[in-house]
């Protein structure tokens, strides 16, 4: 009769039937009737209302249906707390039973039930039972801390069971101090800084003696704790070693795995050049070949580690390939693991039986597994210089294979083959060219791409090849469009004379119809580039390329040291710290091996120093190129709110970035909408003509093509600048911008006017400024309320303010600015006479000012020649002081006059000058001192602007 | 450090038996184990370490039944895989078969046992010649047996009881080899694939034995995959006979004898016999496969 019996009884009235029977005086029908709530509550059913009548039955002294009643209580007691205390006078008796068996039993379940008012209770039988005669109820005494410790901390702390716990790590019975060391490792996890196991070589000798005689388990208890060991010095590293290293030949693969971790970590303490650290790598070579023959789960745990004992030590294993090769019947992840580490033991010694093991994985049935297979044919080439040609070739005889996976796999690797060995195996591109079609997924395409634009001047119909790949342009992935933009501004570079639609057509394709800001912003890049300076771009687009390195993803090395104390853990499978997958393990201490603790620090200290060389650099506010685009791109007309700080002068910002995107964008995009067709239409003009001009030989230059000149070149203005164009029709599809800048009433003004010259009505004017100097930005919408009709002109004033957001142009008073309308946006940038930002109160106190010039170092002073002025020195400072240019005061020397002038910015700069005037000499000297001297070059033009109108 | 709770699942992932060692993983959790299995499973990614939040699986697989440990804490995998095997021999030899009818029909030694072989997720005796000495199906022969426990269950050798003598002192070792290999097909297949028309399709299948021609291997199945909406067929051998069977949409050609032969192991080291060390080479599996 078996207990499947029990199962059965699923009648209505259950439970009050069990009940009866539980309160039966039988005791044969009683222990019946506990089974059957048992079984009731394996299948998950809630018999939880029973509680009162099992317990009950706890009295007893047939020790079955005492552990079923316990059973019963440790999955109960947890919902009815109240009813448990009934269970606590038995748990105490049982806990003095005359037998050791029923004693262990009670100490053990009293600790799993999770109940604070038992846990009380629990106190005084623990205290006996830790100290019981027998070693078995000992041992379950020790576990019992641990869990009375899980529940309340500093119950256990208070009643000394601690103590208690660490004396018994001395115990007789190795068994005891094993489960001793695991409750006490345990406890000492959960509170780090406790400094529990209070290892010293005394109580490492208990242990190492204890190891040799506990089970299976017990060694490995032991074995993780004296992981966590650091020895005094090499000779006590040394003993541990010897005294653990009899481990390694332990069936369970789990004590190996714990006796090589604690070797591996004292090892870091043996000096190299010490014979018995050769004889101790020797020794561990077996044992971790041997895990290999132990059940899949466990030969996966010891491969991820062998993974990373390889890394550490490659010297370990280095003869031991053949036990890494795959058996068909291996589960995939352990195939995969196996292959991962065949790569990392390659070697110009072993490299042909690899290959010719490799290649017959490529036939295998695993689509996973073969692609890996090809893959590490690549990365076998790569690492080992001498055997790339043989597997160029092994890879190309899979190629012929004609399996369309295979194919596409190998094609990934041969690009990285080339990134490798550059200009070496081009033979091989016609067979890959072959290919072409069967390619499917993205990163062969890409691959392929790369391969077609790195050698397209060998590849005599490299344009129709690329040329067949833009037909789906906007279908293929992100990577293959990118790698093919690249592909033909390579081909382009190599071969201008022929492939000029095709640059243009991917150039167009990806700026204008991809909504993907990585291909517009490389498009643009591309773009920009040819127009200026085909030279240059040709330096960028074909410069060479960084060879890739041999090994490739190795694990970065105080990551490994810390995992490398974890050998064997969860920690260990995953290649990741502990604290990346463990709840409340974030302020838990990095381990790291003890040898490489000094060395470590000596590691940081360059680290620690480059850093506060970081901090000492200015903060950097550059946005990065992506945000800029987004700035101008995005058009919604929410008054700037951020404050932004004045500009640092002496932050040095990078201009690089800007430069691509200052002039440039407005002129590309220009010049672009030339040639587009919609343009053509609302313009009523045939298509502009870059298209035509681009047949011209490209050395004369493309930037002619682009037109280039547009926004940049804007003269500079005086006080009030007479008006210049800064967007030509031509480039807004009709719509035509003029401008100044007037500073009236201490308001600064952008006064525009903007004419269609479209044919069609304009409405829905907006305005947007990107980042600039002095943070200018609207100070309101821009007031166009009436639509603007064909041929007619508006005039409209924008007042700004200086409060927008703040980045560092180049030059200085350089504005970009977005203007929408209903028919598209158009992008222009222009300059405004820096004159615009001197504020009303700009005259300093004269003490100040001297002690200002005084102050300022005269590396800041620039002096600047005004020629042809004819203005005698009253004039010309009562026309200064019209633009808030205020004299202080004026000195006459040897009929030189000499003006004391301050001025301050709306950002708080002050700027001072001194303006020799001498009578009859039309040329004057004007020397600027300025604690941010890169406005002085500004401030020069603008006295020169301001005295000449 | 290790587990925080065991248990014995079915293939549909229902919950047969279980415990809770440490009350820190919440038991509902297992109800992620199966659903994330068969997604990796699907993925190609199947592994022995599946996780859901901060909750991980470790997993292994015996007849019709998983044994799953959950733990939340950066455990000693290896120590829980060699666990969980470990509880497949005890409960072995506890039950002669492990598997979904065991574990129902004896519940009550199952949950004995889970009791005894770990304790708040440390390991503790899991050797059944020792557990069977206190732990015991015979619910009367118990009452005898446990009233106290076997000095082996805290000794130093555990997997020896006490006082066993022998006559002689002997000590016998079997040294067995078994080999896996994949080998090179020893019948060759060709195929020729024609079509004629919307409707026809001629396929010409050719088997060449790669061995010499004294050598035969008998009952050679060639399976040859045809769409399933073929019928009509028609057959031509040279030797053997072919016929079609719609239900697998496969023509069967079997050939009684055919000149093949079976791998033939040889130890070539000619190694020297000792007295009681025996070696025992066992054919383990062959699979052939053939590009067809």
């Amino acid at each position: 009769m078996t207990d499947s019996k029990y199962f059965t009884t699923t009648k209505k009235g259950e439970i009050f039937e069990l009940k009866a029977e539980l309160n039966s005086d039988k005791k044969e029908k009683k222990k019946e009737a506990v089974k059957k709530v048992i079984a009731s509550m394996t299948v998950g059913k809630d018999v939880s209302a029973l509680f009162p009548d099992v317990v009950n039955c706890m009295q007893t002294d047939n020790l079955e249906l005492k552990k079923l009643v316990y059973l019963y209580l440790m999955n109960y007691a947890k919902s009815q707390p109240d009813m448990a205390i009934m269970a606590v006078n038995t748990f105490v008796k049982d806990c003095e039973d005359p037998n050791p068996l029923i004693r262990a039993l009670a100490v053990r379940t009293m600790g799993c039930i999770r109940v604070d008012k038992i846990t009380e209770y629990l106190c005084e039988p623990l205290r006996k039972c830790l100290k019981d005669e027998d070693p078995y109820v000992r041992k379950t005494a020790a576990v019992c801390v641990a869990k009375l410790h899980d529940i309340n901390a500093q119950l256990v702390e208070d009643q000394g069971f601690l103590d208690t716990l660490k004396d018994l790590i001395s115990d007789s019975n190795p068994m005891v101090v094993a489960n001793a060391v695991a409750a006490l490792s345990e406890i000492a996890e959960s509170h780090p800084n406790s400094n529990l196991l209070d290892l010293n070589p005394q109580t490492i000798n208990k242990l190492l003696t204890a190891l040799n005689e506990c089970t299976e388990w017990g060694q490995i208890f032991i074995l993780d704790c004296l992981a966590n060991y650091t020895p005094r010095d090499d000779r006590e590293s040394q003993s541990i070693c010897e005294r653990v290293t009899p481990r390694l030949s332990h069936a369970n693969s789990a004590v190996v795995l714990s006796a090589v971790k604690v070797l591996m970590k004292f090892m870091e303490m043996l000096p190299k050049d010490l014979d018995y650290y050769g004889t101790l790598l020797k020794k561990l070579a077996p044992p971790l070949v041997t895990l290999l023959s132990a059940e899949p789960e466990l030969q996966y745990v010891a491969l991820r580690n062998i993974n990373l004992i390889v890394q550490r030590r490659p010297e370990i294993l280095k003869h031991e390939m053949k036990v890494f090769f795959v058996k068909y019947n291996d589960p995939i992840y352990v195939k995969l693991e196996k292959l991962d580490i065949m790569i990392r033991l390659a070697s110009q010694a072993n490299i042909a039986q690899v290959l010719a093991e490799l290649k017959e994985y490529a036939t295998e049935v695993d689509v996973d597994f073969v692609r890996k297979a090809v893959r590490a044919i690549g990365r076998c080439a790569i690492k080992v210089e001498q055997s790339a040609e043989r597997c160029v070739s092994t890879l190309l005889d899979l190629i012929q294979t004609k399996v369309n996976y295979v194919v596409q796999e190998a094609i990934v690797v041969i690009k990285d083959i080339f990134r490798k060995y550059p200009n070496k195996y081009e033979s091989v591109i016609a067979t890959l060219c072959e290919n072409l079609d069967s390619l499917d997924e993205p990163e062969a395409r890409a691959a392929m791409i790369w391969i077609v634009g790195e050698y397209a001047e060998r590849i005599d119909n490299a344009d129709e090849l690329l040329e067949s790949f833009l037909e789906g342009f906007h279908d293929e992935s992100t990577q293959v469009q990118l790698q093919l933009l690249t592909a033909i501004v390579k081909l382009f570079l190599k071969k201008p004379t022929e492939t000029q639609e095709l640059v243009q057509q991917v150039l167009s394709l990806a700026t204008q119809d991809s909504d993907n800001p990585d291909l517009r912003d490389r498009g643009y890049i591309y773009w920009r580039l040819l127009s200026t300076d085909p030279v240059a771009a040709k330096e960028v687009v074909l410069a060479e390329k960084p060879l890739i390195s041999e090994e490739t993803d190795l694990i970065e090395p105080t990551l490994l040291e810390e995992l490398i104390c974890h050998i064997g853990t969860l920690a260990s499978v995953y290649h990741k710290p502990p604290s990346a997958f463990v709840e409340g393990s974030r302020g838990v201490q990095h381990k790291r091996l003890p040898g490489s603790a000094g060395s470590g620090d000596s590691v940081d200290s360059p680290d620690t120093a480059s850093a506060a060389g970081v901090s000492e650099a200015p903060p950097a506010v550059i946005p990065s190129q992506g945000d800029l685009l987004g700035d101008l791109l995005n058009l919604d007309l929410t008054p700037p709110t951020a404050t932004g700080p004045p500009p640092a002068p002496s932050s040095g910002l990078q201009m690089g970035a800007m430069d691509l995107l200052g002039g440039g964008l407005d002129s590309l995009l220009g010049g672009d909408l030339g040639g587009s067709p919609a343009l053509g239409a609302g313009f009523g003009a045939p298509p502009a003509a870059m298209p035509a001009s681009f047949n011209a030989p490209v050395s004369g230059g493309l930037d002619d093509l682009f037109d280039l000149g547009g926004g940049v070149g804007m003269p500079m203005g005086s006080y009030s600048p007479p008006k210049t164009v800064w967007l030509p029709a031509m480039k807004a599809k009709g719509l035509e911008i003029s401008g100044t800048f007037a500073r009236r009433a201490g308001v600064i003004q952008m006064e525009m006017t903007l004419t269609n010259k479209a044919m069609s009505v304009m409405t829905d004017f907006a305005i947007q400024f990107n980042r600039n100097s002095f943070g200018l930005a609207p100070a309101g919408p821009l007031q166009i309320l009436t639509p603007l009709s064909p041929n007619q002109s508006i005039e409209a004033a924008l007042p700004l303010s200086t409060v927008g957001p703040v980045m560092k142009m180049e030059p200085l008073t350089n504005l970009q600015v977005a203007v929408k309308n209903n028919i598209d946006v158009f992008y222009f940038s222009c300059q405004y006479p820096i004159s615009m930002l001197f504020v009303e109160d700009g005259k300093m106190e004269r003490q100040v000012f001297l002690a200002t010039w005084k102050d300022i170092p005269n590396d800041n002073e620039s002096q600047f020649q005004i020629k042809d002025c004819h203005l005698n020195s009253d004039a010309a400072s009562n026309k200064l002081q019209g633009s808030n240019v205020f004299t202080i005061a004026k000195r006459t020397v040897e009929g030189q006059d000499m003006l004391y002038q301050s001025m301050k910015l709306t950002n708080g700069i002050w700027v001072l000058a001194e303006l020799r005037v001498q009578t009859g000499n039309p040329n004057y000297t004007v020397s600027l001192k300025c604690r941010a001297p890169e406005v002085s070059q500004c401030v020069f033009q603008s006295y020169e602007a301001m005295l000449k109108n | 450090m290790s587990a925080s709770a065991i248990f014995v699942l079915d293939l549909k992932g229902k919950v047969l038996i279980c415990r809770n060692y440490k009350g820190d993983v919440d038991m509902a959790e297992i109800d992620h184990f199966l659903p994330l299995l068969m997604q990796h499973e699907e993925e190609g990614l199947l592994c022995p370490v599946l996780s859901h939040g901060s909750v991980h699986f470790l997993w292994i697989k015996h007849s019709n039944l998983y044994l799953v440990a959950t733990t939340n804490k950066n455990s000693n995998a290896s120590l829980v895989y060699s666990f969980l095997y470990k509880l497949v021999e005890v409960f072995t030899e506890y039950f002669k078969e492990l598997e979904e009818e065991s574990i129902q029909d004896n519940f009550v030694v199952v949950y004995e046992l889970l009791d005894e072989l770990m304790d708040f997720g440390f390991p503790q005796t899991t050797d059944s010649k020792i557990l069977q000495e206190y732990i015991t199906q015979e619910g009367a022969k118990l009452e005898v047996a446990k009233s106290k426990v076997p000095t082996t269950v805290t000794n130093a050798v555990s997997w020896r009881s006490e006082g066993i003598k022998y006559k002689k002192n002997e000590v016998f070792i079997d040294v067995i080899e078994s080999i896996n290999v994949l080998v090179k097909p020893l019948i060759w297949i060709e195929s020729v694939i024609e079509k004629f028309s919307h409707s026809r399709v001629e396929i010409m299948v050719k088997a060449k034995g790669q061995f010499k021609k004294q050598s035969v291997a008998n009952n050679v199945e060639v399976r040859v995959p045809v769409p399933s909406d073929a019928d009509s067929p028609k057959f031509k051998t040279s030797t053997g006979s072919a016929k079609y069977v719609p239900e697998k949409n496969l023509v069967v050609w079997t050939i009684k004898s055919f000149p093949v032969r079976y791998m033939k192991i040889i130890e070539k080291s000619g190694y020297q016999a000792l007295p009681w060390v025996r070696y025992i080479t066992q054919s383990g599996d062959y699979q052939l496969r053939t590009n067809v």
